[in-house]
Order: structure tokens, then sequence, then C-alpha cells
């Protein structure tokens, strides 16, 4: 489960950066990318939420 | 009742060993310094830096060759100075400083530290009202102003430090877990936002790029009343933008968990991709807008990464501001409530909030970050140089270290003498001089070295050369 959320994460943050390079090659454009970055955002906090920080429990355990 | 003792019982486990070396089995690996840093610096600054860079007219070349070497050499200095004295001692710069100079010292250093973060996250409060600002169509600050120019700006900032303000009170580590993961994304953020916009300054591949950013983007002249950079002001400027914290010694807190010093060079990431990436980001969004509104003085970093890229910009601009404001508004409460550990934290912090915001209130603040993040680490400096030799080059010499400690003293004349002189030398180039503050901090350290020796031989004469600290092996 924590793999698929990670692969998610990384996607979405993909999602993020890779648009703006498709907007400088003139294919999509800035509007399309906007939206895709805003996607890719909504998706990064949510998925990075459930697995970047530690719980407590392992916070405990060091 | 049982949630009250379990939230009790958690506070009570916490240690963070203040006032002992941090034990050997608590010490870290590589990667949690590299994830600290890079953190640490992509923050709310980076948005104003780059820019300023630009208003002050920095030409390409001097920019990024200047950004390479001052970024080395800052690495450089976390490793062999902070990193160095972090592994020895394992203790923070605080009670490193207590042990050295004495708590009466360490009381004037901490309000002079807690002043320096009030205004650090006042200005990243101002930076968070530009973007919340958009929807209301606030009137933004220019380059020039001073005081604060609409009501609407003054209600911005309030809402914005109240927020910050409450959770710096009470939910610290939701905002610091929150930072974490917000760091990777802001950088991407940074990056695709100037990637985005490059179409609109006439490149459409990574060949065209070096002769736009030449002739269009950093194009060596500064805008009408800023000063010259020149390749070393960059330099300089990228080597003690953080001079308090590798030089000064502030992250020997975070160094002192490290397993080898040499995991200061771990902050190699954090500088280049915050430093480095993120300052030419925000260029070339200001560089683009300076364009687009042929030469608007108005500086707004919220609008700025709006148009570029959408509401993600403008929520980066938000969170990276916030992300800055919170750990520095929290850090600047515990600094005055070291004056009186008895007064609550929470009423500590609700006052330094009160004065942030109001100093958030003045753009000058904003406008002058670049002056300030260099007079920061000035101001810190001398004590840093005193941390360095009285643990590593005072012993050599024969002389004692952990001098107030050693003699149960309140106050090591020696500190507050190469304090005040290194300072006022400092001024003095800067004032008669004629010398500019970003190049201050080199003169000034050596400076600092050299009365610290002579005060420490002269105050020191009467007292033998023995050590209470035991040496640590690990």
């Amino acid at each position: 489960m924590k793999t698929l959320l990670k692969l998610i994460s990384f996607l979405s943050l993909a999602l993020t950066l890779l648009p703006s390079l498709l907007v400088m090659k003139e294919i999509i454009s800035p509007e399309l990318s906007k939206n895709i970055m805003l996607i890719g955002t909504i998706t990064w906090f949510v998925s990075a939420s459930f697995w970047m920080n530690k719980s407590e429990k392992e916070e405990a355990e060091g | 009742m049982n949630q009250k003792q379990n939230l009790k019982q958690r506070l009570e486990a916490v240690n963070e060993y203040e006032r002992t070396p941090i034990p050997k089995n608590k010490l870290k690996g590589w990667k949690s310094f590299i994830g600290t840093y890079a953190g640490e610096h992509t923050a709310g600054t980076e948005f104003v830096l780059g820019p300023l860079f630009v208003a002050h007219g920095a030409s390409a070349g001097d920019l990024v060759s200047g950004l390479i070497v001052g970024n080395i050499l800052a690495i450089l200095s976390w490793a062999f100075f902070t990193g160095k004295v972090a592994v020895k001692t394992r203790t923070t710069l605080y009670y490193q400083l207590e042990k050295i100079a004495g708590n009466k010292f360490t009381i004037i250093y901490n309000l002079v530290n807690a002043a320096l973060f009030c205004f650090l996250a006042g200005s990243m409060i101002a930076v968070s009202a530009t973007a919340v600002g958009i929807p209301f169509n606030i009137q933004m600050p220019s380059l020039t102003d001073v005081y604060p120019n609409s009501v609407g700006w003054v209600i911005t900032v309030f809402c914005i430090g109240t927020i910050t303000t409450l959770v710096a009170m009470f939910g610290f580590n939701v905002i610091s877990k929150f930072a974490n993961i917000a760091a990777l994304w802001m950088i991407m953020v940074f990056i695709a936002a100037a990637i985005g916009v490059l179409p609109r300054l006439g490149i459409t591949s990574f060949s065209e790029f070096w002769p736009v950013a030449e002739s269009t983007i950093w194009n060596g002249v500064p805008l009408e009343g800023q000063s010259k950079f020149t390749f070393w002001h960059i330099m300089f400027f990228s080597w003690f933008c953080n001079m308090g914290m590798h030089i000064g010694m502030a992250d020997m807190s975070i160094l002192r968990y490290a397993k080898k010093w040499t995991y200061g060079f771990s902050v190699s990431g954090g500088v280049f991709l915050g430093h480095f990436i993120a300052w030419m980001a925000s260029g070339i969004l200001y560089s683009l807008f300076l364009l687009e509104s042929n030469g608007s003085l108005v500086f707004a970093p919220g609008p700025i990464a709006y148009e570029a890229a959408g509401i993600t910009g403008a929520v980066c601009v938000v969170i990276a501001g916030w992300t800055t404001a919170n750990p520095t508004l929290y850090r600047a409460g515990l600094a005055i409530q070291s004056i009186n550990p008895k007064w609550k934290t929470w009423k500590v912090t609700l006052f330094v909030g009160l004065v942030t915001t109001i100093a958030a209130c003045f753009p000058a603040l904003v406008m002058q970050l670049l002056e300030f993040v260099a007079l920061y680490g000035l101001i810190l400096m001398p004590l840093g140089a005193v941390i360095f030799l009285d643990v590593f080059v005072l012993p050599k010499l024969g002389l004692a270290s952990n001098y107030a400690e050693l003699t149960n003293s309140r106050f090591n004349p020696a500190v507050g003498i190469t304090w005040a002189i290194a300072l006022v030398f400092c001024l003095g180039l800067n004032i008669y001089g004629g010398i500019e503050i970003f190049f201050l901090g080199l003169p000034g350290w050596f400076v600092a070295v050299l009365v610290y020796l002579a005060a420490s031989k002269a105050i020191q004469k009467k007292v033998a050369n023995t050590s209470t600290v035991s040496p640590l092996n690990y």
C-alpha cells in the first residue's frame, strides 16, 4: 500500500513539473499546464501525507 | 483526562539534549540531514532574493559564477566549521555559548537573535500576504515603499500574522510535518513556473536559454534607485547569507546529531536547490514581469507566481512564506523565553507574533531583505568565531576552553569585547570605508579571531589550564 502511495506521489510530482516542459516546447497551452499542475499539487499533498512523515509510534521507536 | 495525561507524558518524554551531549545511540545518518537541509533552504525567502538580484542588475555570467563559487564556500564552511565543532562538542550553540560566555551574555545574545527572527518571520508573512491578497485585488507594495500603502494590505498582513502566530502557539509539530511534505513540491513549482514562462521570453529550447539570459533576464542593468551588483556581491552574498547558521554556528543544533563532521556536506542539496535553482527560477519570473509591465516598481511575489503557475503558484508562495515564518516565530519565542523560563510559552509567542506582524506591515522589510539577511549573519558571526577558537585553538595555546563554566562566571568579558569590537569594526568599514554590508563578514571574522585570542590571553592569566570537559570519542 505504501509503495502504491509513493508511486502516486511521485507521479503527481511529475504532473507538477512536466507540463511546463510541454509549454516550453509549445505542445500544450499555459492554461492547460496550470490545471494539470493543480491536479498534481492536490494529489501530492493527499498521497504524500500518508507516507512521508513518520508516525508517532515510529518516532518513539527512533 | 487520559488524553491530557497522554499528552503530558509525551511532552515529558521529549528529550532534545539541550544541556547534555547527544548520546551515541541517538546519532543520525546522511539521509536525515539531506532531507532537513533540502526543506530548509527552499523557502519563502527564495521568492524575494532571486528577484532582488535582477533588480540590482546582476549579469547572467556574474550570477551563475557567483552563485556556484559562493555556494561551494558556504558548503565548506558548514562542513569545516559547524560540522567539526558540532561533532566535537555535540551540544547546541546556546549551551556551548553559555559555557564559554556565561548565562548573562547568552540572554543578550538570545534577545538579539529573537529580534532578528521576528524581522525575518515578518518579511515572510509579507511575502505570503502578496499571494493571499490576489483574490481581493489588494494594492501591492512597490520596491521603494517603506510604509504600508493601503488598509487592505495591513488587514491581509494581520490575518496571516494571526494565523501564523496561533499555529506557532498550538500546532508547531503539524506545521513541521507539513513543511516536510511541501519542500519537494515547492522546488518543483519553482522550476515549473520558470520553465513555463520561457516561451514568453522567446525561449523554446534549452539551447536558446543562455543568449536570452544574458540579454534580457539578467542584463546587468539595475532598476532605478538600486545599486549595481557584481560577481563579488553575489559570491559573498551566497556564501554569507546563511552566515549565522554556518560560521555563526547556529546549525550546531542540527549537526550535533551527525555521526561524522563530513555530514555537513549534506547541505549541498539544499543550497544548490534553494540558493541556485530557486533563485534563478524566481529571477526569471521577475524579469518577465518587468518586461511585460514596462519596468514597474511594484514588487509582489504572489501575483508573479500566480501569473506563471496559476493557483499552484500562488499557493506555493503562501506555503513557502508560512513554513518559513512559523518555525522562525517559534524560535523567536523560545529565545525570549530563555530570559525568564517561568513565562508561559504561549504568551511569549503571542507577544513576538504581534511584534512580527506589525513589522510585516512595512514593505521596506521585504524590499531590503538582501541587506537584512547579510546583517543577520554579520551580527552572529563573531560568536561563531569565538566558539570555533574556544573549541579548537585555545587549548593548543595553553588557554582554557569553556571559561565561564570553569570559573563559575555569569559573564566572560572576552566574549563581550570580541562581539563589540568586531561589530564596531564592521560598522566603521561600512560608514567610513564605504564598504558594502555583503563584504564585511570576512574582515570582521579575522578581527573577531584576533580580539578573542588577545582578550582571552589577557583575562585568563590567573586561571590554571584545566578543562571541565571530558573529550567525546564518537
